[in-house]
């Protein structure tokens, strides 16, 4: 093996504090040096933490990114949303596979290579792209594959593969007041300690800056009632002092012990067609990184916490460049800018391949090591959230839009937008256009004219926020982005007239399945049902009652499911449904009712092993 | 006077265990009252092999097998109204928990492996019914009006049900009725 090594458990666990609570960060790790995380590993973990093997398993059976089988000295997973189907991906994986020998999810002979999907990857700009040992290479085309293939032939180390091959631009087509103006480190905070912090709260209600991560909860709101209910302080993460950080160089954070409230920002940027994040934290980092430490000046915390999506993998170190960077200059650390008492750091963790853990409560879970399944709210996090303590979880790009409120204050809000959705907001525009990219447009925006800025004329359906959003016709491009009617966390997906939208939907079906954290029944089995009979459909075996029972699926979703993952799983489906009813109606075999499998079929592996062939050994598909 | 037309009902049990029909029996002297309003064609009850037009039918347990398909579509053929029974039937239930298991390993362990066999043979009568390579949920194989959960069912519940259908009301199951625990 070339790239992985003996793993240093022992090291890993110090470094993380010996903490079980960054279990998550700790796998990661094992993950990241040994290519594996071997059964043994387990129980030496347990031992050295000091808690069951069984919660450690949990944890690292959980997450798509954690296995115990080897995948070879370079794991391939593919971006698997429909932007990359549409940009040819499956033909694309197939040639990799033929260029390497292998066959997809099989490790190769030599125990070389393994080649996988996984859910989209925050490239959709630059599809199709994939993660090479959890590396995202954007824009695959065959040129590209030829090199791949032939570096790992060559059994070339990561760190040695040309660096063009990583290189992933920002694509910002349209600038606006996040992304277009430039930011001093340091203005905001120093505004904000100027201003005092009721003042600053008074400007983000006054801004009225809503959660950027589709939701539109109003952020004054949230950081208010944070402050105001109480935590208790608690020693927690061991001594105050600066660590190596985890993959060692550079320290990473200080750790601090009391500090009663927390910061999480959520970076965890998953639904399909969504990529703004990946583009604020490459080139906007300071903003968000100065929006928690504000957010933390109002309401009195100590530590702060980015949960960062772990396909952002190639963004870890910059990040903690900057973090870095922002210690040196005093905008993080010990008395903040001079002022006494002003105490606040922010440390970095690292998702696995978990949708589900965008949702802020798993993502809390995911935080304190333990499987990403969604706690029962309320208590929401601003009461009872990391540790148990009061905690804001912010969307990344709502603590940029704070820092920026902080800075010049609200009117550079009030003046854009509507009444109800002030401000930009960037849109991730991906699939049938000219010109993908990050659109920052004023709230209020119609689809059509994002739809003219990124030349697609062409232009049949659009999927705003994602699959768990709304997929909208062309009958309707004059709606408007804003939450009071398109919601978005920015995903804007575009397909033209040639696009089959019942695939579409179909895609998204087997995202949803996969992505179930399998916590309640409605969800874990009702994903499922939806993706076979999407499937069934496909195959070309439906039929009217299978539409219908499609339709009964998204009821007991919206009804029974524990989160929103459950309650939107079926949106896709019901919604093309409705508004593309020719892509399935082009595919129903019967009107009355047609059996979910190949009965004949079913029988073959029977009739080769008693070897009957008689009449009674068959069944008729009508 | 004339009596009402009774109701015609069939009933069968596939890959089950027959708990279902024992929980049907479980209405005790009700059974009298039933059999007022209703009257059995094809079931374990009365042994009539083959179904004739009907009502309604209830089928208890999955489709494991191909005779299991014949069964079920001449019930579908034959019943206005088709309810899945229990467990088995709704979702394959316990018999379904041989879906992990490849049915090769499945005929080599009972036929060539299996404790005090000598010179096992896997049997290859065309009287026996051919296994599926996994079991279903009956509502993968014809379209089923009514799914009465439970395992079993509660007489109770069976009773209520029954009686809603004779009389002509949409089935309603109060929660207590479905509450398993």
């Amino acid at each position: 093996m070339t790239e992985h090594n003996v793993c240093d458990l022992p090291g890993i666990v110090a470094r993380w504090n010996n903490d079980p609570a960054n279990m998550v960060q700790i796998l990661r790790d094992v993950q990241e040096s040994c290519g594996t995380i071997p059964s043994d590993t387990l129980d030496q973990l347990a031992k050295l933490l000091g808690v069951p093997r069984v919660r450690i398993e949990a944890t690292a059976s959980f997450y798509h990114f954690f296995h115990a089988e080897s995948h070879g000295a370079y794991e391939i997973l593919f971006s698997d949303n429909i932007i990359d189907h549409m940009a040819g991906k499956e033909e694309l994986k197939r040639y990799l596979c033929e260029r390497l020998w292998l066959e997809p999810r099989k490790l190769s002979e030599d125990g070389l290579v393994y080649v996988d999907d996984t859910a989209d990857i925050g490239l959709a700009d630059q599809a199709p792209s994939m993660l090479v040992n959890g590396y995202a290479v954007p824009a695959l085309d065959h040129s590209r594959l030829d090199l791949i293939a032939e570096l790992i032939r060559n059994r070339k180390p990561l760190a040695d593969w040309p660096p063009m091959l990583f290189e992933i631009p920002d694509n910002i087509r349209q600038a606006g007041p996040l992304t277009g103006e430039a930011f001093t480190p340091g203005a905001a905070l120093l505004a904000t300690i100027a201003r005092g912090t009721d003042a600053t709260l008074a400007e983000l209600e006054a801004a009225n800056l809503r959660g950027r991560g589709g939701a539109g909860f109003k952020t004054a709101t949230k950081w208010a009632s944070c402050r105001k209910a109480e935590g208790e302080a608690q020693e927690h993460a061991g001594p105050s002092q600066v660590l190596p950080g985890p993959l060692g160089g550079e320290p990473s954070v200080a750790r601090f012990s009391g500090g009663a409230h927390y910061v999480v920002c959520n970076a965890d940027e998953g639904e399909p067609g969504t990529f703004k994040d990946r583009v604020l934290l490459n080139s906007h980092a300071d903003l968000v990184f100065e929006g928690m430490t504000v957010c933390a000046r109002v309401i009195g915390a100590k530590q702060g916490l980015v949960y960062l999506r772990g396909e952002y993998r190639n963004l870890l170190e910059k990040l903690k460049s900057v973090l870095a960077r922002r210690r040196e200059k005093g905008l993080l650390g010990k008395s903040i800018l001079g002022e006494q008492g002003f105490d606040f750091d922010i440390e970095i963790h690292l998702g696995a391949g978990a949708y589900i853990c965008g949702e802020e409560s798993a993502l809390i879970e995911s935080l304190e090591g333990k499987p990403g399944k969604p706690r029962n709210r309320p208590p929401f996090p601003d009461r009872c959230g990391y540790r148990n303590q009061p905690t804001v979880v912010n969307n990344v790009e709502t603590f940029a839009c704070a820092a920026r409120i902080a800075e010049r204050g609200s009117a550079v809000f009030t003046a854009l937008g509507t009444p109800q959705s002030t401000g930009s907001k960037l849109i991730s525009v991906s699939g049938d256009c000219q010109r993908p990219g990050i659109y920052e447009v004023p709230f209020g925006v119609t689809v059509r004219q994002i739809l003219i800025e990124c030349g697609a004329e062409d232009a049949h359906a659009v999927q705003v926020s994602g699959p768990s959003g709304t997929c909208i016709s062309f009958r309707e491009f004059d709606r408007i982005i804003a939450f009071e009617d398109l919601p978005t966390a920015g995903a804007f997906m575009v397909f033209s007239r040639e696009r089959d939208m019942f695939e579409v939907a179909r895609n998204f079906t087997h995202f949803f399945a996969h992505e179930s954290c399998g916590f309640c029944t409605p969800c874990r089995v009702g994903t499922s049902l939806l993706r076979n009979t999407m499937d069934k459909l496909a195959a070309g075996k439906g039929s009217a009652y299978d539409m219908n029972e499609m339709k009964n699926i998204m009821h007991i979703l919206l009804d029974m499911a524990h989160c929103g993952l459950g309650h939107t799983a079926a949106n896709p489906v019901v919604q093309t449904m409705e508004k593309f009813p020719d892509a399935y109606e082009k595919r129903l075999m019967k009107l009355d009712f047609e059996p979910a499998f190949d009965l004949d079929g079913a029988l073959s592996t029977a009739r080769l092993i008693t070897g009957r062939d008689d009449e009674w050994a068959h069944l008729a598909n009508d | 006077m004339t009596e009402p037309k009774k109701l015609r009902v069939a009933t069968c049990s596939l890959a089950g265990c027959f708990g279902c029909h024992m929980s049907l029996l479980d209405i005790d002297e009700k059974l009298f009252d039933l059999l007022k309003v209703v009257e059995f064609d094809r079931s374990p009850i009365t042994d009539i092999k083959t179904c004739g037009p009907c009502d309604i039918g209830i089928v208890e347990g999955g489709v494991c097998n191909a005779e299991n398909v014949h069964v079920l579509k001449e019930f579908r053929k034959n019943c206005k109204v088709l309810v899945a029974m229990g467990a088995c039937a709704i979702t394959g239930g316990i018999p379904a928990l041989r879906n992990n298991v490849d049915l090769w390993d499945c005929f080599q362990e009972v036929y060539h492996y299996g404790i005090g066999l000598e010179n096992g043979q896997i049997p290859n009568d065309p009287e026996l019914p051919l296994p599926f390579d996994k079991v279903h949920p009956i509502n993968e194989v014809v379209r089923i009006d009514y799914f009465l959960p439970g395992c079993p069912p509660s007489a109770d519940a069976i009773w209520q049900f029954l009686t809603d259908l004779a009389a002509g009301r949409e089935p309603k199951l109060d929660y207590e009725m479905l509450h398993y625990d």
